[in-house]
């Protein structure tokens, strides 16, 4: 089994709100992040699949393919875009770190046919970034 | 939906590497330069990992703010800007990174309730770094 790991960087804005709270303990809890004019980080996702080296080619998986996966999936969904409304995945769910790793998975994992996806990280910034595995 | 968060956070600290359960000629063999009774200094980089089930309600793992303040307060004030070896923690055992690196996960892993501390990376220089998960985890790397 070969981990291969392939980055890419995309540039988004975004804020926390959940609308079952009110206006107080939504900024209570929220601070800055609540402002309902988002704000905004350049993201770098790591995307890692597994899986055997073909003997053939000698790749865990074709990596342009990857890359073209990753672009259609994520890049051109997300890259400049104002998650909260232009995501659809965040109409209902706070765009954290957290819920970005895990809505990149789920974009992701049922397009790859010839490798495994393994991990999504996305880093917010160089000091914080998220882990998802596909735990449920 | 279970997510991984980590954190990394900076201190500098000194220490001299001495043990003393060995002659000084065995000490200056075994940590060289490290050894210099004068001590020497490092800016530390800390990865703290934390995992857990996303909170529906808040979309995260455990409140960022309430961890800061608790490696802040834990760790950043306790060892940043000290000579390592003048705390209680390395009266008897020598603030190698690796004990370091220790050291620093059981006092998150006993005292940060908001969410389960699953990793401590801590890097020395650019050049090394060390990983603690407890005696009972593996690293994920392979899972």
């Amino acid at each position: 089994m070969v981990y291969l790991t392939r980055r890419a960087e995309f540039s988004a804005s975004h804020y926390y709100h959940n609308p079952e709270l009110t206006p107080e303990e939504n900024r209570r809890l929220f601070g800055k992040c609540n402002n309902p004019h988002g704000h905004g980080h350049n993201y770098t996702l790591e995307v890692t699949v597994r899986g055997p080296v073909d003997p053939r080619s000698g790749f865990v998986m074709d990596l342009a393919e990857l890359k073209e996966i990753l672009n259609r999936e994520v890049l051109d969904a997300m890259d400049h875009r104002f998650l909260n409304r232009e995501v659809p995945e965040f109409r209902d769910r706070i765009p954290t770190t957290e819920n970005l790793a895990i809505a990149i998975w789920q974009r992701l994992e049922p397009r790859l046919k010839f490798a495994e996806l393994h991990r999504v990280r996305v880093y917010e910034t160089p000091d914080l970034f998220v882990d998802h595995y596909g735990e449920p | 939906m279970k997510a991984h968060l980590t954190r990394r956070y900076r201190f500098s600290a000194s220490h001299r590497l001495h043990s003393a359960e060995m002659s000084e000629e065995e000490n200056r063999r075994v940590y060289g330069k490290c050894n210099n009774p004068y001590g020497h200094g490092h800016n530390y980089a800390l990865e703290v990992t934390v995992a857990g089930q996303v909170d529906p309600h808040t979309g995260m793992v455990c409140d960022l703010v309430e961890l800061d303040e608790f490696v802040g307060r834990e760790v950043l004030e306790r060892f940043g800007h000290e000579n390592l070896n003048y705390l209680e923690a390395f009266q008897r055992l020598v603030p190698t990174t690796e004990n370091l690196c220790v050291e620093i996960y059981g006092v998150l892993a006993r005292g940060f309730r908001a969410a389960t501390v699953e990793r401590v990376r801590l890097e020395e220089t650019m050049m090394n770094s060390f990983e603690y998960c407890g005696e009972s985890r593996e690293l994920q790397i392979g899972t």
